[in-house]
């Protein structure tokens, strides 16, 4: 019998699309509702970042991180301070790596945060979003308390910190913890576990790990693939070590394993060892220290290249430098984990429906800033 | 037919029409203000006392905007659309009666525009049709956002048309009658004659066919804003795009009635005889009425700020695989309860 | 008499979209116009006091067939400007004496049969479903079969054309 194909339509998503996180342009090939194929096209957020790097000194180019994701500037910041204290053999204070910590994970609950609202935002769900915007607010209001900025903070230095935590941090923190955790439950009621939620999600977009660890997927969307890879436990830099918490991963609860609502639920189980990570840190965190004790007068590395990777809330987030022993840098290379992560979308959405299509997207957590650097 | 006659029609033709309009406008306000509450914000609350004006200025700035018409789009399809949606959308009303009999000027009025013979079929006449405008809308935008959107929707309206109408056939099997007059009267007495206890099951089919009817969440994919922009509307503006919205909301406001009529006993107040209390019973019945409607609107507003929205296969899954067998199934039983009633 | 001017005015507009849906260049026009048609036709049922049927007559054929139709026209995208080829040089012909043959019947039938024409056989008004619903169950109970296995047919004709793997 003969089969009936329809005409293929090539259907252009964004770059101006509501849900295309950003200005991203995706050429789909359309069969009707199914896609053939996906094409992104980036670089509507290009800003030139790496080669501006290098043209600043070490310390100018933290703010262009804040700039990169923007989601999670903490742990950009963290990322691009980590390799330079290593490539200049810098031992930070006590007090300085625990504020690091704390101020990362609260970054990665934040950032974790906005990517499950725009999922479910994705997905048709509009009051989760706005829930969630709400608690993400408490902790921008922390940030904002601790170095006046709500979005960019150009708070860590290397080898130290822009400013100490201001009084009453810590209670704030405690306070914020123990409205947050039952919240948690309050996400999967209103829609982890909701039937629409599960119909639109499970086995939609199946990643498997083999095809995640080939494109070099990291994070989140890799641990929703099965894999327990978290640069946190497995490369631990910083204090990561003194912490005890799991590494979720996706155990294909509701469909395959690495299908959209894995990534979904690791996300949300990840936020839950944040706040233990965040615990235990806000109680060790030392009374006293001078975060500024050990920020050098002149940054000048000495000759040679680091490679440091660190685990952001969107995955390995490498910084490649080469020093050719100036105050600014010969080369600066990030290594994107929303990139890879984008890369991947035709290989996981193809044959997928056009809504699918929306809440893979969804559930991949990219931000332009970073793709497009 | 006598002048006075007449002018009752005309009255009441006006009142009802003027009281949908009026509840569209209401219903714009409470959609947005009570997804605030929901959500944590506030809404609007700027323009009069809590924010009641901000439908008004709403219209104002609708009839302000500039009217365009995309190039390549076929011009008179794209002008008529709107209007071929919420003609239909307004007309339904006329059947549903909501309120007892009144008694002026020495003669009996029924609260009810037109007491037609097929009610029912008329009120599933009229909604199969407002799909041509969601049809025409989507293919005149010569936009694929729109083709898709309106592909969508007439799918999606055709297939839940079925199950909705044969959620109906059990209640016309229970009262005998088409006409939705017959079906209230059915429904009178105490709390536990209304239909929604006699038919939880064709009950709980209507009320998801009416969802998504009505183009509203979990079913709203004929404009899901995340994956088609705006769907069948995304190249209107202006005064077009408003007719849009108000066909939505009256529809809204049908389905709400047609569901009070068809389960919850029209404006049956329980226990209460409307007929023996004169103008205080219909008082009482009209206010019933409104009661439970408006109960069903807040309902649609609830859903639509609780739930994802389905893909569209799922969507038509459900309908022709879950949603008509369902309905097949109560109408069996339905007759065959009637059957051996009959017999016995 | 009113009535009778509404019976016009509904034949006039019958009779006028149901040439234009054979005019019209633009498939979804005609579309439009053939819908336009049975709204006509259904006014006509109306003033006959067939409210039933009236009411069918939009429910099924406007509010399900023609969106079929309406569905298939839009996807094919026939070009607004393209007219349709002519498959047959003796097209024209042929239907004009189809056309012909069938106004001489109609007339035929006018002229000879007058009066029975005017006597419905089954009393539409206010029992119109029930008496339909009767008819069809007892006199016509065959012909009703049939034509659901017909339908039955057709349907499962439609699911083996267009289903990739059955």
């Amino acid at each position: 019998m003969g089969v009936v194909h329809g005409q293929e339509m090539v259907l252009n998503i964004g770059p101006q699309h509501p849900s295309t996180h950003g200005v991203l342009r995706l050429q789909v090939k359309t069969d009707g509702e199914i896609i053939s194929e996906i094409k992104p096209f980036i670089g509507y957020l290009h800003r030139c970042f790496e080669k501006h790097c290098e043209n600043v000194t070490y310390e100018q180019v933290i703010p262009f991180t804040d700039r990169c994701d923007y989601l999670a500037s903490m742990a950009n910041n963290f990322g691009y301070v980590v390799a330079m204290e290593e490539l200049m053999e810098i031992k930070v204070p006590e007090r300085v790596e625990y504020i690091r910590v704390i101020m990362a994970e609260l970054q990665r609950i934040a950032s974790h945060l906005l990517a499950l609202g725009t999922f479910g935002l994705d997905v048709g769900a509009f009051t989760p979003f706005l829930y969630m915007f709400r608690d993400r607010e408490r902790i921008l209001d922390m940030f904002e308390m601790t170095c006046g900025a709500r979005l960019l903070y150009n708070y860590m230095w290397v080898g130290g910190l822009s400013h100490d935590l201001p009084i009453g941090f810590v209670e704030s923190a405690f306070r914020f913890l123990d409205y947050f955790e039952p919240k948690i439950e309050e996400y999967n009621n209103i829609l982890t576990y909701n039937k629409i939620f599960i119909e639109r999600t499970a086995d939609v977009g199946v990643m498997p790990a083999d095809v995640a660890i080939s494109y070099g997927v990291s994070g989140p969307n890799l641990r929703g693939s099965g894999v327990k890879w978290d640069i946190r436990k497995d490369e631990p830099y910083s204090i990561y070590d003194r912490f005890d918490f799991d590494v979720p991963v996706g155990i294909g609860e509701k469909g395959n394993l690495g299908d959209c609502w894995d990534r979904f639920n690791v996300r949300l189980t990840e936020m839950g060892e944040s706040i233990k990570i965040l615990r235990q840190a806000l109680t060790q965190i030392p009374k006293n220290g001078d975060v500024h004790q050990t920020i050098p007068k002149k940054i000048r590395p000495p000759k040679g290249s680091i490679y440091k990777r660190t685990e952001t809330p969107r995955g390995d987030l490498g910084f490649y430098i080469i020093s050719d022993g100036s105050p600014i840098p010969n080369r600066l290379k990030m290594r994107s984990p929303a990139f890879t992560a984008l890369s991947v979308l035709d290989e996981i959405g193809r044959g997928w429906m056009l809504s699918d299509v929306i809440a893979i997207l969804g559930s991949l957590d990219i931000v332009l800033g970073e793709i497009d650097r | 037919m006598d002048l006075l006659g007449f002018i009752i029609i005309l009255v009441k033709v006006l009142v009802v029409f003027a009281a949908t309009m009026l509840t569209v406008l209401v219903m714009i306000y409470l959609e947005r203000r009570v997804s605030a509450f929901m959500q944590g914000r506030l809404g609007p609350n700027r323009v009069g006392p809590q924010g009641l004006l901000q439908p008004i200025a709403d219209g104002i700035k609708f009839m302000m905007k500039e009217d365009i018409v995309p190039a390549g789009a076929d011009k008179p399809i794209f002008i008529l659309a709107p209007a071929i949606l919420l003609i239909p959308a307004l007309m339904t009303f006329a059947v549903i009666p909501f309120g007892s009999d009144i008694t002026l000027f020495g003669r009996q009025i029924p609260l009810q525009v037109a007491d037609v013979n097929v009610g029912i079929l008329y009120v599933l006449a009229l909604t199969s049709i407002g799909v041509y405008g969601i049809v025409l809308a989507g293919w005149s935008s010569n936009s694929k956002y729109s083709l898709l959107g309106g592909l969508r929707s007439s799918a999606q309206l055709i297939s839940y048309e079925l199950a909705m109408g044969l959620a109906v056939v059990s209640i016309i099997l229970l009262s005998g009658s088409l006409k939705l007059n017959d079906i209230v009267a059915d429904q009178q007495g105490y709390l536990f004659s209304w239909n929604v206890f006699k038919q939880p099951l064709a009950f709980i089919i209507f009320l998801v066919a009416v969802y998504a009817e009505t183009n509203r969440l979990p079913f709203d994919l004929s404009e899901a804003e995340q994956e088609l922009v705006g769907g069948y509307h995304t190249e209107y503006s202006s005064i077009k795009f408003a007719m849009f919205f108000m066909a939505e909301y009256a529809n809204m406001i049908t389905a709400a009635a047609l569901t009070v009529t068809l389960f919850f006993g029209g404006w049956d107040f329980p226990l209460v005889d409307e007929s023996s209390l004169g103008i205080l019973g219909t008082v009482l019945s009209v206010c019933s009425f409104i009661l439970k409607m408006g109960f069903f609107l807040f309902l649609f507003i609830w859903v639509r700020w609780t739930f994802p929205r389905f893909r569209y296969d799922q969507l038509m899954k459900l309908g022709w695989k879950v949603m008509l067998p369902l309905a097949l199934f109560n109408i069996f039983i339905t007759a065959g309860y009637l059957t051996v009633r009959a017999l016995v | 008499m009113p009535l009778s001017l509404l019976f016009y005015f509904a034949a006039l507009i019958a009779v006028g979209s149901a040439i234009l849906v054979v005019l019209n260049r633009n498939a979804v026009y005609s579309a439009i116009f053939l819908v336009l048609c049975f709204f006509s036709l259904a006014m006509i049922y109306l003033l006959l006091e067939a409210y039933f049927l009236a009411v069918l007559e939009i429910f099924i054929y406007a509010g399900a067939i023609m969106v079929l139709f309406l569905f298939v026209v839009m996807l094919l995208n026939l070009g607004r400007e393209k007219a349709l080829p002519h498959f047959m040089k003796f097209q024209r012909a042929l239907s004009l004496m189809l056309v012909i043959l069938f106004f001489f019947g109609v007339s035929l039938i006018m002229v000879v049969g007058s009066g029975e024409l005017h006597q419905p056989t089954i009393k539409f008004s206010s029992g119109s479903v029930y008496a339909l619903g009767e008819a069809l169950f007892t006199k016509f109970l065959l012909p009703f079969e049939v034509a659901s296995l017909l339908l039955l047919v057709a349907l499962i004709g439609t699911v083996y054309l267009a289903k990739r793997k059955i």
